[in-house]
């Protein structure tokens, strides 16, 4: 597989929330407008950027029956360095996503990955295929993001654009359930086309 | 790929990985303290800032821990030349709908409420969110009420708040967190009279 396959596999064919419909839980929860969505996307790339590079690079040294004991260390140590940085330079996202930031280690896409791809494949290759998938998963919650804050707030990126009342659904559970739904249909359709 | 499992290269494994995990997290560590100190500083103060009236002094330096109903809270007292302006009471409830209230309560040194800030809170967006100020005017309606005579309780049930439509128990917890902090004020005002 080309480099380059390897990177855009993420982003259509592979797409974590799409597709692959792997961490329902961040994606439902964080959503609730774009700049949150693509917040937590961003956030969930780096540390798939860096896990995977990681682990791709200890893989051959891990006795298999602890390999998915040391991925989960791997992976929990660059979510706390999110979480403290986060926290440290933009406190008014960490409020809103504070919750969220945590379950990046329980995230299935960030094992997932380094499950199925950097323990197999070199540095590099892992590194690309993490930011593939991160970019993937950053596009997804981003639109999910973008269609739940138009239609429940009226607003775009926080920019009030509708004025009068929303339909106040689309942000709460029900809301996020319906439009990701849709979504979903919408991108296999048009992947297939 | 992966290697043979042996008691001694699995036990190896995980402690290099974890004690490489660690020096990692202690170095971020380290270096984000200071800025989120600060960050977290700078949240109360700004609350403070807009929950007291004018004052001169440092209340977060100044600031002291009462006890009421059994729940610790921390009270910031702002004076100006000297003189006691108001205290601002950080009181945290557990009865909202989503989870914790924390709220900022300033009150002038004779019980009135002066201002009130949401420092956090889990309530639904769209409904029991208004109780931050910047959604709805739900929690202006306290300003300058003192609780001696304003009774804190929603209309519901039999007090004098006009409760936010279709999110009664995020108004009963905002009503909640303001006699918690109404009290501690209380035990504080004792305690300032009693050093006089």
């Amino acid at each position: 597989m080309s480099r380059l396959k390897t990177l855009v596999n993420g982003i259509i064919k592979g797409n974590p929330t799409f597709v692959l419909v792997l961490g329902m839980c961040p994606t439902l929860g964080t959503s609730t407008s774009a700049i949150n969505g693509m917040s937590m996307g961003l956030a969930t790339t780096f540390v798939l950027m860096l896990s995977n590079l990681v682990i791709s690079l200890v893989a051959g040294l891990v006795p298999s029956k602890v390999r998915i004991p040391a991925f989960v260390v791997v992976i929990a140590v660059f979510v706390t360095v999110v979480q403290l940085v986060m926290q440290a330079y933009v406190p008014a996202l960490y409020q809103t996503l504070g919750l969220f930031i945590p379950l990046i280690v329980v995230n299935c896409i960030v094992l997932g990955r380094a499950e199925a791809f950097a323990s197999k494949n070199n540095p590099f290759d892992s590194f690309l295929d993490g930011l593939g998938s991160g970019l993937g998963f950053t596009l997804s919650l981003t639109v999910l993001g973008t269609v739940r804050e138009l239609l429940g707030s009226g607003s775009l990126f926080g920019i009030k654009i509708i004025p009068g009342d929303a339909i106040l659904v689309f942000i709460l559970a029900p809301g996020a359930f319906i439009a990701l739904g849709y979504l979903m249909v919408l991108f296999n359709k048009l992947k297939k086309a | 790929m992966a290697r043979e499992s042996n008691f001694k290269n699995m036990f190896l494994c995980l402690l290099i990985i974890c004690f490489g995990g660690s020096a990692l997290l202690g170095g971020v560590y380290l270096i984000t303290y200071e800025p989120i100190v600060a960050a977290q500083a700078a949240r109360v103060n700004q609350a403070l800032g807009g929950v007291l009236p004018q004052f001169d002094n440092m209340p977060a330096e100044e600031a002291y821990q009462v006890e009421a109903d059994g729940k610790k809270m921390t009270v910031y007292p702002g004076t100006l030349n000297g003189e006691l302006t108001g205290v601002a009471v950080e009181a945290t409830t557990t009865k909202g709908f989503g989870g914790q209230i924390k709220v900022m309560v300033g009150f002038l040194p004779d019980g009135t409420i002066n201002n009130t800030a949401i420092i956090s809170h889990t309530e639904t967006p769209g409904l029991g969110d208004k109780i931050d100020p910047r959604k709805s005017n739900f929690s202006l309606q306290f300003n300058q009420k003192n609780p001696e005579s304003f009774r804190l309780a929603v209309k519901k049930d039999g007090g004098q708040v006009d409760a936010i439509t279709a999110a009664t128990i995020s108004s009963r917890a905002f009503c909640d967190v303001l006699e918690l902090a109404y009290k501690a004020f209380r035990q504080s005002i004792q305690k300032e009279g009693g050093d006089q």
